[in-house]
């Protein structure tokens, strides 16, 4: 028992763990700026109080995580799936409304969210699904499989609604790209960003037409592009072998009403289902003018909060913008307008720095694996960690729209630091008997 | 298969690549942000940091003795934070106010369209007893709170007109001046105008952290400033003077203006019906305006300095002195009192120039001023006249009449000493002769003097040949006199000319059957003139010019009573009363007293015989 206990100290990958611990502190210290209650953290009653309860709780759970066999998550990965699979089901019944999302269960005054551990859960499914023998990427019954098992806790997220989680599990892609999924769908997928921008760019504004008058600029748009793609696939057509022509046609016509029809769908999407505020706060980030002055407060606020910092910023629990509460939600999907206002540029960078260098670090020990379930999971928990980084601090940074999702290890709340906790524990588990794995 | 998985492993870079490209983006957007620009800290100091102007104390204004006059007094201005505030039953708040319901609201809707965070005047200058009232009720409205600020207050109420108003800047102000913001108040007439900027101080400032809903969490000290008070004010007005000619013009059309020969500081300076300056402070501000503002007696309407009333009899001095410096007459010349050519009054037959003086012999000043206008040598009739008027508006000017004596008093107009082109102007060049124009002889026709004028015309006799433009400033903040005050004017007429007319102005009051006789005091030689100014179909107005005494003249004045009839029964007792309560401080005349206190319109002809 204890020399097994040495062994997993020895491999353990100490790196991850002090950058996530590392990652935890600081995030600890700006929450109780944030909140303004560095003199009420020691009894535990405010918000600061609370977190360290549940850092407390997590730093019990690692050590439990650490002390299970990787084999144990492996084998319970269906369970974990399907469990998470129901309590999302349940939450979508008996779940608490906070903020026009029905996400979590509340137990007193702590309240649970389902879709953090649903990440986790997720992650352990696609990695034993895809790594079991005789499921080759090639064939289409694999590929559908995947999307299944991805979209299934996906759809039900997007029910509560909960668009932030959502759009964290499209990073997933990132996971199935190194398993072997096409580059092209990485491709398609930027060329869909761009074109969606453009429908809503274009489409906020009107044009006069002949014969018709004035009308939305939208229909313009869609001549234009629907005329201008057959031109250049009529070209790119006329421009390959003979032979390649039939590949081309059949590709570039799918693109072409794909894309069109992806277009459509944008613009209907924009006009007959999202409400109001939620279209002004896409073209807030479109920089189309908003005629309301509130639409864009957040992201102001927000940005001045960061950019006031210069350089060095105004130091520990001195920021005014975050203490005197001019940042919205801003001990959690807003906490890094803390770092900024605070620590300036300088504790920015490097807050931006260690999360770029935590991915990465878990990208390598992805690598380094000889199981290739533990390495599907080390994508997993990259892919996840970067979508949130991108879109949180896009997000506070007025590069991403506003959507509510936690900085990992940095927000306040606590079922996002245990599903982070249960995230990186197995991982680190995983890892540490990554030489006792046999081809 | 083997190939493939090498190229799979390939796909690990592709990814480490993208993190790292975010990584860089948001490093590269943070230092745009951060560093590159201030914009973004600027934006967070408007959120943040709320400057609060702290007001000087504004001088004070004392009159020359150091007595207070206007002194700074609290007031309350009700502020509303719309955000705070939220929505409330406007019918209830607005009875709590005392306002019309719709005004609340658009002054509510006015309030949030400045800044819905900010705190913004919802009703302002509530009086100490209105403010009172409403604290019982504040703490309902979250909303709502009082800033005290200083308003200014008239002790006494005394010379208002003079003095002036405070009150808020408008946007001419705002953006004539950049020391001024809005909601800044400011000298907007009179002395507290002209002396705005010595007046104001200098204002000190104090940085605020305000949190989101505006409270104010924090200070920063680093680049607070104190205010400096503004210096104090000493008119040269006796506030005890001031008050009684108040008093005595009440009820009555008017004007007195004191001087004191010696410097030309103004004693006491009233324009009846005179008000009390406090009525424009407040929330009863526009309604008092409007009142005053459409009153007939146009109590706005300052008459010490901007009415123009024709000079009268009391002209003839002028004429006389013009005179005998030409020595075109000498004091013993006698005329005959033609009433042919000219009315005259009174039981007299051929006068010197001290009698033609007392009598206000119109034959004699006729046959004066024709004598000056005719003294050039020219055959044509017209050149000659041309050429005496000329020399004659040159010498009258000299007297201030037809200026605006300096200029040191808000408001004065200069009145009218017509010349040759005026007259050219009106009847053509080579169209009139001296007896075109004779009527201003006798100090009517085309002459326009205001009461100022005239007192300064009473200091000139005093001084026997010269005065000091009039001003109503002593010492600013004690420096001293500003500079240019004080200016000496000689009118070129030689001392010892002065002699028979103070004969004559004495005799005014002295002798039994003078016209000022109903002005004599026992115990004090004085000089006096009566006028009775004519005013179309209307009662003449009543006007006396004085000093005293006559040896050492310690007070010059003019009293004006518009409408009330003879000098010598209106103008000349007030003006009595107040030479004897200026040189003595008590009043003796008790039944004069009385008489002047309870007339009021009409002027009961019965009564003012009385003595």
């Amino acid at each position: 028992m204890s020399a097994r206990n040495l062994r997993l100290t020895a491999q353990l990958d100490w790196t991850t763990l002090g950058l996530v611990l590392l990652l935890v502190m600081l995030g600890w210290l700006n929450v109780v700026s944030a909140t303004a209650e560095a003199e009420v953290v020691w009894d535990l009653t405010g918000k600061a109080g609370k977190q360290l309860i549940w850092m407390a709780v997590c730093a019990v759970l690692l050590v439990g995580l650490l002390a299970v066999e990787g084999e144990f998550f492996i084998r319970t990965s269906v369970i974990h799936y399907v469990l998470v699979l129901l309590l999302l089901m349940a939450v979508l019944v008996v779940g608490k409304k906070v903020g026009g999302a029905r996400s979590w269960f509340g137990v007193g005054s702590f309240g649970i969210q389902p879709s953090e551990f649903a990440k986790t859960a997720t992650a352990l499914m696609i990695s034993w699904f895809l790594s079991r023998d005789g499921r080759p990427w090639h064939t289409l019954a694999t590929r559908l499989q995947s999307l299944i098992i991805l979209g299934l806790p996906a759809g039900l997220i997007l029910l509560q609604p909960d668009a932030g989680t959502v759009l964290v599990f499209g990073g997933f892609v990132f996971v199935l790209y190194r398993e072997g999924l096409s580059g092209n769908v990485l491709l398609v997928g930027v060329g869909l960003l761009v074109v969606g921008v453009l429908t809503v760019l274009i489409g906020a504004g009107t044009s006069d037409y002949p014969w018709l008058g004035e009308a939305s600029g939208y229909w313009w748009f869609l001549m234009a592009f629907a005329s201008l793609g057959t031109l250049v696939l009529w070209l790119v057509h006329e421009a390959t072998l003979p032979r390649n022509r039939k590949r081309i046609r059949r590709w570039g016509t799918a693109l072409l009403v794909g894309g069109l029809a992806f277009s459509a769908g944008i613009h209907w999407g924009m006009e007959q289902v999202l409400q109001r505020h939620q279209r002004e706060r896409i073209h807030v980030l479109l920089g189309i003018d908003v005629d309301n002055p509130d639409a864009d407060y957040n992201i102001r606020h927000a940005k001045a909060a960061i950019g006031s910092g210069g350089l060095v910023g105004k130091g520990w629990a001195s920021g005014p913008m975050t203490a005197y509460g001019f940042v919205p939600e801003q001990e959690t999907d807003f906490i890094f307008c803390t770092v900024g206002e605070e620590w300036g540029f300088l504790g920015s960078a490097l807050v931006v720095g260690l999360f770029v260098l935590l991915i990465l670090r878990v990208l390598v020990l992805a690598e380094r694996q000889r199981s290739q379930f533990t390495r599907i999971y080390a994508y997993a928990v990259a892919s996840i960690m970067f979508m949130h980084f991108m879109v949180n601090i896009g997000m506070v940074l007025g590069l991403a729209p506003v959507i509510g999702i936690p900085l990992p290890f940095f927000s306040y709340g606590g079922s996002s630091l245990m599903g982070f906790t249960l995230l990186f524990g197995i991982l680190l588990r995983l890892d540490a008997e990554r030489f006792s794995v046999l081809r | 298969m083997e190939l493939k998985s090498r190229d799979l492993e390939g796909r690990q870079k592709i990814l480490g690549a993208m993190v790292l490209g975010v990584g860089l983006i948001f490093i590269l957007r943070l230092f745009a942000m951060q560093v590159t620009t201030s914009h973004w800290k600027n934006k967070a100091e408007r959120l943040t940091e709320e400057q609060e102007t702290l007001q000087p104390a504004r001088g004070l204004c004392l009159d020359r003795h150091g007595e207070l006059m206007v002194t700074n007094a609290p007031s309350y201005d009700l502020m509303v934070v719309p955000r705070l505030l939220g929505e409330v039953d406007t019918t209830s708040l607005a009875g709590i106010l005392n306002l019309d319901p719709d005004e609340l609201v658009t002054r509510l809707n006015k309030a949030s369209r400045y800044s819905r965070y900010k705190a913004s005047p919802l009703v302002r200058q509530l009086s100490s007893r209105e403010y009172a009232q409403l604290s019982l009720e504040l703490w309902k409205y979250p909303g709502l709170s009082i800033r005290t600020r200083s308003v200014r207050q008239n002790v006494q109420g005394l010379a208002s007109q003079i003095i002036g108003e405070y009150r808020e800047a408008d946007r001419e102000d705002l953006n004539r001046d950049d020391r001024y913001q809005l909601g800044d108040y400011l000298g907007k007439s009179g002395l507290e105008a002209r002396f705005e900027h010595q007046l104001r101080g200098t204002p000190g400032v104090r940085h605020h952290l305000v949190d989101v809903r505006n409270n104010v969490r924090n200070t920063l000290t680093e680049l607070d400033s104190m205010p400096v008070p503004g210096s104090d004010l000493t008119l040269t007005l006796d506030a005890q003077l001031q008050a009684y000619a108040e008093a005595l013009l009440e009820g009555k059309r008017g004007a007195v203006v004191a001087l004191e020969p010696s410097t030309g500081e103004v004693l006491a300076f009233v324009s009846a019906p005179s008000y009390n300056g406090n009525l424009l402070t407040g929330t009863g501000r526009g309604q008092a305006y409007d009142s005053l503002a459409s009153h007939p007696w146009k109590p706005l309407y300052n008459r010490a300095v901007r009415g123009t009333y024709r000079p009268g009899s009391i002209f003839k001095m002028v004429q006389g002195l013009v005179a005998l410096e030409a020595g075109i007459i000498s004091p013993r010349t006698t005329i005959v009192c033609n009433r042919d050519i000219i009315g005259c009054h009174g039981a007299h037959t051929s006068d010197d120039l001290k009698h033609a003086v007392v009598h206000s012999c119109n034959p004699y000043f006729y046959e004066v001023m024709r004598r000056m206008l005719s003294q050039h040598d020219e055959q044509d009739k017209f050149d000659n006249a041309r050429l005496g008027m000329g020399w004659w508006t040159d010498r009258i000017k000299r007297f201030g009449f037809g200026t605006d004596l300096g200029g040191n008093l808000p408001g004065t107009r200069s009145g009218l000493v017509p010349d040759s082109s005026y007259y050219d102007n009106i009847y053509g060049r080579r169209h009139w002769t001296f007896r075109t124009i004779y009527s201003i002889s006798i100090g009517e026709g085309e002459l326009l003097t205001t009461p100022l004028h005239m007192a300064n015309l009473a200091a000139i006799v005093a001084n026997r040949g010269w005065y000091i433009e009039p001003h109503l400033v002593r010492d600013v903040g004690g420096r001293g006199k500003p500079e240019g005050l004080g200016q000496r004017r000689e009118v070129g007429i030689s001392p010892e000319h002065f002699e028979p007319i103070q004969d004559a102005m004495q005799a005014v009051i002295d002798d039994p059957t003078g016209t000022g006789r109903r002005a004599k005091l026992a115990g004090i030689a004085y000089c006096g003139k009566t006028g009775t100014v004519q005013d179309g179909s209307r009662a003449d107005h009543s006007v006396f010019m004085a000093f005293a005494p006559r040896d050492n003249p310690q007070i010059a004045l003019c009293v004006y009573v518009e409408n009330a009839g003879a000098g010598g029964e209106w103008a000349a007792p007030i003006a009595s009363l107040l030479i004897e309560r200026y040189l003595t401080g008590t009043v003796s005349q008790e039944m004069r007293e009385r008489r002047i206190l309870g007339a009021t319109y009409p002027l009961d002809p019965q009564f003012a015989q009385l003595p």
